[in-house]
């Protein structure tokens, strides 16, 4: 009999199972080091971000003046007025850009997944989305300077701010629904069509409210990207203190020009609104990001 | 509503590749037939072809007919879109749409198509359910999503979505085989329910389902790798299970191939 059985801690043969090595618990430990590290390198400088700019603005838009007026009639040096021209001039230039971006992307990108294959049309077409991905804003808004003001000899307006910015969202949106569109299985698609419901019908109805979550998500990250730009609105709009309703003519202020204007005014007022300013950009694309959530949340498709 | 389907001389391609050769099979109304064979023998492709679906992949080709009650469904006059109207499909995996109740996944065909009286939708509804002998299980929750039910539900769901529009003939490819033996058995009682009012043709690769649920079976073989797939033979189910004429029907049968 072996002894074994009469004391199971001593064994004939040595254990399979050893603790770990010295050389795996530092190489463990360099590791877990290196992510920590890297995790505050990213973290540390957007709390510093976030803290600095509630530290200096919060106050400001405490204010009620802040989101209901503008700053028409009031001296560089002098206190009070609010941001409401500048709030009105970012959210109609992305609207307006947005609602010229959505459908334009919207449609190249069913083209791309549902229409294109490996057509030569299909490739060049995402090529082409690919270079516009990668053009810097400054080159959007000095090719809608060229165009809109030096050829067609129109002035600079929210518009021609609008225009520029399509040129950035147009990629984005494309990106993001071709990759929604390509996640929905063909399974569904091959259901629709076994039941006699043509193509079109079929991305119409279909595919598109399978997708349509992730589709209205990334065109609200997108949107809150634009809004922030800030090349364009200083290439294509004058800044103007007071409200401007009209979205062709005339200067128009806008949150990131605010910020750049209010930066050479060297007064306590000054400072205050280039902070208020800055978080109430923050907030507005806050509010945007939670609007995607909140959206892929209540549209995604649900199985109870 | 039954209809006959004759298949004559079909060939089948994906771009280059040949992959099925020259079938011609009669399937007489109200009657089961099953496709059997090997992985990659073509039967799901040949079925695929019936209601002009294969040609949904890329570069692939038809040659040859396809006639239901004597029309072919292959005539350059028509519409593939009526085709598939007429000739429903269920598929391997059960596919019903996210984005729809179980009441609107049923009646999607028709709502698609355009019917929008409610009431006329809802008896579809209710009639196609009970056909799928899905209605009990489910007559609660018609608001539902249909991604909430079971697999085997989901199967059945997706035979009423495919009844709903009354078709003349009803494909089914592989319809068990993501599924349990318990929904096995009713969808396999379902399709002996379907056969009184439906020209069936079902592939599976479960001989015993074969066996079990249809009236003639054909069976499709491949020579050799990327050869063409062939039809072997077509006879009366019992036929091929206990008498086969082919030597290579017997050797599949039984479990013997190659």
């Amino acid at each position: 009999m072996s002894t074994n059985l009469a004391d199971p801690t001593r064994l004939a043969t040595p254990p399979t199972f050893q603790s770990v090595s010295v050389s795996r618990r530092i190489k463990n430990g360099l590791a877990t080091g290196l992510v920590w590290g890297a995790f505050l390198v990213a973290v540390i400088p957007l709390v510093w971000v976030l803290y600095t700019v509630l530290e200096r603005g919060f106050p400001v838009i405490l204010d009620g003046d802040w989101w209901q007026k503008s700053l028409s009639g009031l001296l560089a040096r002098q206190e009070g007025g609010g941001a409401y021209h500048a709030i009105y001039g970012t959210l109609v230039q992305g609207l307006v850009c947005a609602v010229i971006s959505v459908p334009i992307g919207i449609m190249i990108a069913i083209y791309l997944v549902e229409y294109g294959g490996r057509s030569k049309l299909a490739k060049s077409t995402t090529f082409m989305v690919d270079i516009l991905t990668g053009v810097p804003s400054i080159v959007a808004a000095l090719f809608i300077y060229t165009v809109w003001i030096t050829y067609a000899g129109l002035g600079r307006s929210a518009f021609a701010v609008s225009l520029a910015l399509v040129l950035l969202m147009v990629p984005v949106v494309v990106r993001t629904t071709e990759e929604m569109l390509k996640i929905v299985p063909d399974e569904l698609r091959e259901a629709s069509y076994a039941l006699g419901i043509p193509k079109w019908k079929t991305i119409v109805k279909i595919v598109i409210p399978t997708a349509l979550s992730g589709i209205l998500t990334g065109i609200m990250l997108a949107l809150a990207r634009v809004m922030g730009e800030t090349a364009p609105v200083l290439v294509l709009a004058a800044y103007a203190p007071y409200i401007n309703y009209n979205l062709f003519d005339g200067p128009m202020a806008s949150l990131p020009l605010m910020m750049v204007n209010e930066r050479n005014n060297p007064t306590q007022a000054g400072y205050e609104r280039l902070w208020g300013a800055a978080i109430t950009l923050v907030l507005i694309i806050t509010l945007f990001n939670l609007l995607a959530t909140v959206i892929s949340r209540t549209l995604a498709p649900k199985t109870k | 509503m039954a209809k006959r389907l004759d298949i004559k001389d079909l060939n089948l391609f994906y771009g280059k590749f040949h992959a099925v050769e020259n079938v011609s099979l009669a399937v007489p109304p109200k009657n089961v037939t099953a496709f059997i064979g090997p992985s990659g023998c073509g039967k799901s492709t040949v079925l695929r072809s019936l209601n002009r679906m294969h040609e949904v992949a890329p570069g692939a080709r038809v040659e040859g007919k396809v006639l239901l009650d004597g029309e072919d469904i292959y005539a350059s006059t028509v519409d593939p879109v009526e085709v598939r109207r007429t000739i429903g499909m269920v598929f391997q995996r059960p596919n019903p749409f996210p984005t729809m109740s179980i009441r609107d996944n049923v009646v999607a065909g028709l709502r698609l198509a355009g019917v929008k009286d409610k009431k006329k939708l809802d008896e579809v509804a209710e009639r196609s359910l009970r056909g799928a002998n899905l209605w009990n299980e489910v007559k609660d929750r018609l608001d539902k999503p249909g991604g909430g039910l079971s697999g085997g539900q989901q199967q059945r769901l997706c035979i009423a979505r495919a009844i709903a529009v009354q078709p003349d003939l009803l494909l089914m490819d592989e319809p068990c085989s993501a599924l349990d033996p318990i929904s096995t058995l009713a969808i396999e009682d379902l399709i002996t329910e379907l056969k009184k009012e439906y020209t069936i043709v079902i592939v599976t690769h479960n001989m015993q389902q074969a066996a079990r649920v249809s009236d003639q079976t054909a069976f499709f073989n491949l020579l050799g790798v990327g050869q063409p797939g062939q039809l072997i033979e077509v006879d009366d189910t019992e036929k091929i299970f206990s008498n086969p004429g082919q030597k290579a029907t017997e050797d599949y049968i039984s479990g013997r191939f190659g």
